[in-house]
């Protein structure tokens, strides 16, 4: 924990950094210690903000003052490697690849990768994918750790509506598109899951330091489980995740 | 059935304070652009000071009142009329059933809030009221207000206890250069000395580009050490982002949760109601202070509104 930095960003939150590039460990560090903060004792913590290699803590200056958290941050710190960390969960994503209407870009996906589409689907759904954070829109994942071997680079021109659900490559990232917006990644497949639904109990299915596994469903299973959600909501499958799973 | 919305204004939000705990998965916290007078509104009309507000920029709106209530209107001086004749800011006001609030035209700053005794009828997205236009969540119907909405009262009043008492002394004066106190960081490393220097003592000129997410302005060049790109991470109300073009833009309300530009301080919470009222043309300096300081300023504000909410008691 040497390198940990704490940046003032105004008078009501203070920025944890980790680091200063993007890797597993690091936010591995981040996601303890946001579990071993939210099971503190310390008073006036508003909400965290984890992203790819800081913890931004919003808190109440009425409760507690910068000097006193700064104290107190720095003891959870200390004991960082004394506190149990339960292991990620693996989000199970269910998804229909290719197709005109779903993954309409699968096929160039393939071709750019000198495979086939059977074998850009293999690889896609061969990876439990890192949630670094969570931004841009409500429920967007940027996720790491895709095969640079199917990564594509973007639509030359992007499109004006991609649907809620869509599965996405864009130059080595992957990611879910969850709600309707343009965008110019190579659209590949959709999820039936709703990753964000603003009137739900959890708003947003997915959290930062969860993974995520994508795995091929036919157009049968995508009907039922959309109607599921549609209809009392469809709960996705989970596992704790191996060490060194993949 | 309580207002009907004849005109919209430019720019008429569902605002409270913000949606809390959802920045986290990507969630902006929107809110009122300046906290501070959204809760005078708010005190002064009988509320608890997080109660939702009407938002209105620059042209405010034009409201019929289909039924009787107390309403108070805080920051900039937009020229509201009741039937015509100019009504007070900052001071609490019964309205009659079949009144019109009406804004001429903006005469002081570019934003005000109007509270509603009791609040509005508006539900609750996310455990807020706060529109959030992007995501056309929350406020009413996720977007601003259009001509023919109906906006329901939660529970109005005729009148309120001690209404000569509800005057409140407005708190925005015109200037020609505005001071935005800043804490500096978080980025404050990623410039040159001279970067740091120029920001500090330049005067910055605000630009039309400015909306609920950010104000852009127009000003001396602040010189980075290498450039003005970071690896994305979170971004606080007031956040200074200085990308590598130089010039700066101020994070707003309904600012992303996540960025990767160079931040090099952050306007102070006390000096928000001064932020909120800047203009396309206005002139901004900025002054630094250690976040103690700027600590103890919001404490100072948050006291005094605690105070003033005794007269709801």
């Amino acid at each position: 924990m040497a390198d940990v930095r704490f940046l003032l960003t105004g008078d009501t939150s203070v920025c944890v950094e980790f680091g200063n590039e993007i890797s597993e460990s690091i936010n591995a560090q981040i996601r303890a210690f946001n579990i071993a903060l939210s099971n503190s004792d310390i008073p006036g913590i508003v909400e965290t903000v984890p992203t790819y290699r800081s913890l931004m803590v919003h808190y109440d200056p009425e409760v507690i003052r910068y000097a006193p958290l700064m104290d107190k941050l720095k003891g959870l710190l200390g004991q960082l490697d004394k506190i149990t960390i339960p292991p990620s969960e693996v989000l199970e994503i269910p998804v229909l690849y290719g197709g005109e209407e779903m993954g309409p870009d699968l096929k160039f996906v393939a071709e750019h990768a000198g495979k086939t589409e059977e074998e850009v689907i293999k690889i896609h759904t061969s990876t439990e994918y890192l949630i670094y954070m969570l931004g841009f829109t409500p429920g967007f994942t940027y996720l790491g750790g895709m095969d640079e071997a199917i990564a594509t680079p973007r639509l030359k021109t992007p499109r004006v509506k991609i649907p809620a659900g869509s599965v996405g490559i864009a130059g080595s990232q992957t990611g879910v598109y969850p709600i309707d917006s343009p965008g110019g990644w190579q659209l590949i497949g959709r999820t039936p899951v709703r990753m964000y639904d603003a009137n739900r109990k959890t708003p947003i299915l997915p959290q930062a330091g969860q993974y995520i596994k994508f795995y091929a469903i036919d157009q049968a299973e995508f009907d039922r489980i959309a109607a599921q959600e549609a209809a009392e909501g469809y709960q996705v499958k989970r596992h704790p995740r191996k060490e060194g799973g993949k | 059935m309580s207002i009907t919305v004849l005109n919209p204004g430019l720019l008429t939000t569902v605002q409270d304070q913000g949606r809390i705990g959802y920045q986290q998965f990507g969630v902006s916290v929107s809110g009122v652009m300046d906290p501070r007078s959204a809760a005078l509104a708010n005190i002064l009309a009988g509320n608890g000071q997080e109660e939702a507000v009407l938002e209105c920029t620059m042209m405010g709106p034009q409201l019929q009142f289909d039924k009787a209530n107390v309403i108070a209107i805080t920051g900039g001086d937009l020229g509201p009329t009741l039937d015509g004749k100019a009504v007070p800011g900052y001071q609490a006001v019964a309205v009659k059933a079949g009144q019109v609030l009406k804004f001429t035209a903006p005469k002081a700053g570019c934003r005000a809030f109007i509270a509603f005794a009791g609040g509005l009828d508006i539900p609750l997205t996310m455990g807020s009221r706060s529109t959030y236009m992007k995501a056309k969540i929350g406020g009413f119907k996720g977007r601003k207000l259009e001509k023919g909405d109906v906006i329901g009262f939660r529970a109005p009043v005729e009148t309120l206890k001690r209404m000569e008492d509800r005057v409140l002394k407005p708190e925005f004066a015109p200037k020609p250069v505005y001071t935005l106190r800043v804490v500096m960081g978080p980025q404050d490393d990623y410039f040159t000395g001279a970067g740091i220097d120029t920001f500090l003592s330049g005067t910055y000129t605000v630009t039309p580009e400015f909306d609920r997410m950010g104000c852009r302005l127009d000003g001396p060049v602040i010189a980075h050490k290498e450039g003005g790109d970071i690896i994305s991470d979170g971004i606080a109300f007031g956040a200074i982002q200085v990308p590598s073009a130089g010039t700066p833009i101020i994070m707003l309300g309904d600012r992303q949760t996540t960025g990767g530009y160079t931040k090099i301080a952050t306007v102070i919470t006390a000096d928000f109601r001064i932020l909120a009222q800047l203009k396309a043309g206005d002139k901004v300096q900025f002054v630094k202070v250690p976040v103690e300081y700027a600590q103890g300023l919001l404490l100072a504000q948050r006291a005094a509104q605690k105070a003033l909410s005794k007269i709801n008691a």
